[in-house]
């Protein structure tokens, strides 16, 4: 991302209070629950990021703000990327959805719920996008082991 | 039996058939989902997940009006493998052999963009022979991978010759990667901060003579289904989806420059080499199974032009960067140095640790943008890998697509989509 535009995006995105991080020179905004729905429409409508191109569940494993998503935004115009980090809840990872604003969200949303837990509230399709509806564990949180929960898939009969 | 007794089991039977919740979401304002429909209008069709023309497991529900597809749900995760989870506890070596198995069309193309992505993590900078063997392994990937979409295209309509043509042409670039690499398929090529072994003359002169040969082949392909009748209307207009829609579906690779958009992570967002290569972004405008089709075919003559610069201009010199604690240091030096011992058995065992942070690193695949969003806590193993894989994001536009298409349009949509579900599925 150039630097003037990176000057006027950082400048109009902290009026909104939220925070930078860098992910290999593009930026990356933190911002609250509360304030993403306002910060994705400014980056859409002002700094025309017309696509989202993913959105990534993490698991932290710490006592506040155990859970993220992280949006991966890109620009068709201006060809460059900006990434929209929301900090959610230990207790109730829970943030509006934003398939109002872009309509491919849908399935990374439900991939991030289906991964790691997070739920998205407004959400017209929260679903499970791989595993079986009745599985009741999520496979990327960190307490969930890696050999699997023995029982938790029953085997067709025999 | 009498009559009335039967029509109450079955109403019994019905009321014990739990709806799930993918039945629920086929259900719209004007449609509700029911099991004993078959000889009125309205009806539910499973295809897949075994089912030749999905390519792969990819399971679809259809709600039919005789023969128009209203409204259509894709089930995913047929081929869930876990390979995210995997990755974590995993040291960043180890997870290489794992990108072939994710888009098994092109395995070598997958190599060369983890490595890319975890280099970035590293700050790691490759010799300029080793960039010059990874962009024609990436541009051979991508021939090999839209020979297939051509192969299975034409054949999806019905032509089967134009398949087994287009396999020919490719088991010689599998023969080619056997001279590179000394696998022909899962190549496993790349390592961090190069490349498993330098190629040879031999495989050099091979390549050359392919991509000498091919344009002849590659004409002949396009001769035989051109002017076809049968294949032409079967793809023209089918599948159409407007760029605006494009754009908001995240839809990338073939069929957003399909659809008019010049996007293309070789041109925007140089990696490797492209920026110092001619070459030519192929779109077209009219959005449909069609125009996919031929953005794929031009984008061969592109790679081939890419593959032809690269073997004329490729340097002589290492294919591996000399980076100690990054970059593991080659068999003859282990067997012979005892530093390089050392820090082939701390890279093996520990891997490399690079700093905490987050990194995202993507290229173009011949499917779209493949990206690997790495966060690092500093030790050996990622904190997190996502994969950001183009077939998943793709196949996201297919309900819009099929809408009031008629179910055999549904195969050809399907191929003009081009996923593959290793991928997808992750």
């Amino acid at each position: 991302m150039n630097n003037d535009r990176l000057t006027v995006l950082k400048e109009k995105l902290s009026q909104l209070g939220v925070e930078f991080y860098d992910v290999n020179g593009s930026p990356g905004i933190i911002a609250s629950p509360d304030k993403i729905i306002r910060v994705c429409e400014v980056l859409k409508n002002e700094f025309s990021f017309s696509q989202c191109r993913d959105a990534v569940g993490v698991d932290r494993f710490e006592k506040k703000n155990r859970f993220e998503i992280i949006y991966n935004l890109y620009s068709l115009e201006f060809t460059d990327r900006a990434f929209v980090k929301v900090l959610l809840d230990t207790k109730n990872p829970e943030t509006p959805s934003l398939v109002n604003i872009w309509k491919g969200v849908n399935w990374y949303e439900r991939e991030a719920y289906d991964m790691v837990g997070i739920n998205f509230t407004g959400h017209p399709d929260l679903r499970r996008i791989y595993l079986p509806e009745e599985f009741e564990y999520f496979p990327l949180r960190k307490d969930f082991p890696l050999m699997g929960i023995p029982g938790s898939i029953p085997l067709p009969k025999k | 039996m009498p009559h009335n007794t039967i029509n109450e089991k079955i109403q019994q039977n019905e009321s014990a058939i739990p709806k799930s919740k993918i039945l629920k979401a086929l259900e719209s304002t004007d449609m509700s989902v029911e099991f004993d429909d078959a000889l009125e209008n309205e009806m539910v069709l499973n295809m897949g997940p075994q089912h030749p023309a999905t390519h792969g497991v990819l399971r679809l529900l259809i709600s039919l009006d005789g023969e128009t597809i209203k409204k259509s749900i894709p089930d995913l995760g047929y081929l869930h493998r876990g390979y995210e989870k995997l990755a974590e506890n995993m040291s960043y070596h180890e997870f290489i052999p794992h990108t072939d198995r994710l888009d098994y069309l092109q395995p070598i193309a997958n190599n060369v963009a983890y490595c890319l992505a975890v280099e970035k993590l590293l700050n790691l900078e490759i010799p300029e022979r080793a960039k010059y063997i990874r962009t024609i392994c990436s541009e051979l990937g991508r021939i090999q991978s839209h020979l297939i979409a051509y192969g299975t295209t034409v054949m999806d309509t019905g032509g089967l010759t134009p398949f087994l043509w287009a396999m020919r042409e490719r088991e010689k670039i599998l023969d080619i990667y056997d001279m590179f690499v000394g696998v022909r398929f899962t190549t496993s090529y790349t390592r961090i901060g190069g490349v498993a072994q330098d190629i040879t003359q031999e495989a050099l002169k091979a390549t050359t003579k392919f991509i000498d040969e091919f344009p002849a082949y590659l004409k002949e392909m396009r001769d035989i289904i051109e002017r076809n009748k049968i294949f032409v209307d079967r793809l023209e207009g089918i599948g159409y989806m407007s760029k605006e829609d494009v754009i908001s579906y995240g839809i990338n690779g073939p069929i957003l420059r399909a659809a008019g958009v010049s996007s293309d992570l070789r041109k925007d967002a140089p990696y490797l080499l492209y920026d110092k290569l001619d070459f030519d972004v192929v779109t077209a405008t009219e959005s449909d199974c069609l125009a996919r089709f031929w953005v794929r075919f031009q984008e061969m003559y592109e790679s081939l032009k890419i593959v032809r610069q690269c073997i004329e201009k490729m340097p002589e010199g290492p294919v591996n960067a000399v980076e100690p604690k990054k970059s593991l240091p080659g068999k003859e030096k282990i067997y012979t140095k005892m530093e390089e011992l050392i820090h082939d058995f701390m890279l093996i065992n520990f891997g490399q640790n690079p700093p905490k942070g987050e990194s995202y690193g993507a290229v173009e695949s011949s499917k779209g943008e493949l990206g690997f969003y790495i966060i690092s806590d500093g030790s050996g193993h990622p904190f997190r890998l996502k994969i950001r894989s183009p077939s998943f994001s793709n196949l996201q536009g297919l309900p819009k697509m099929m809408e009031n298409c008629f179910i055999s349009d549904s195969v050809v949509i399907i191929g003009g989509l081009d996923p593959v579900m290793g991928e997808a599925d992750k």
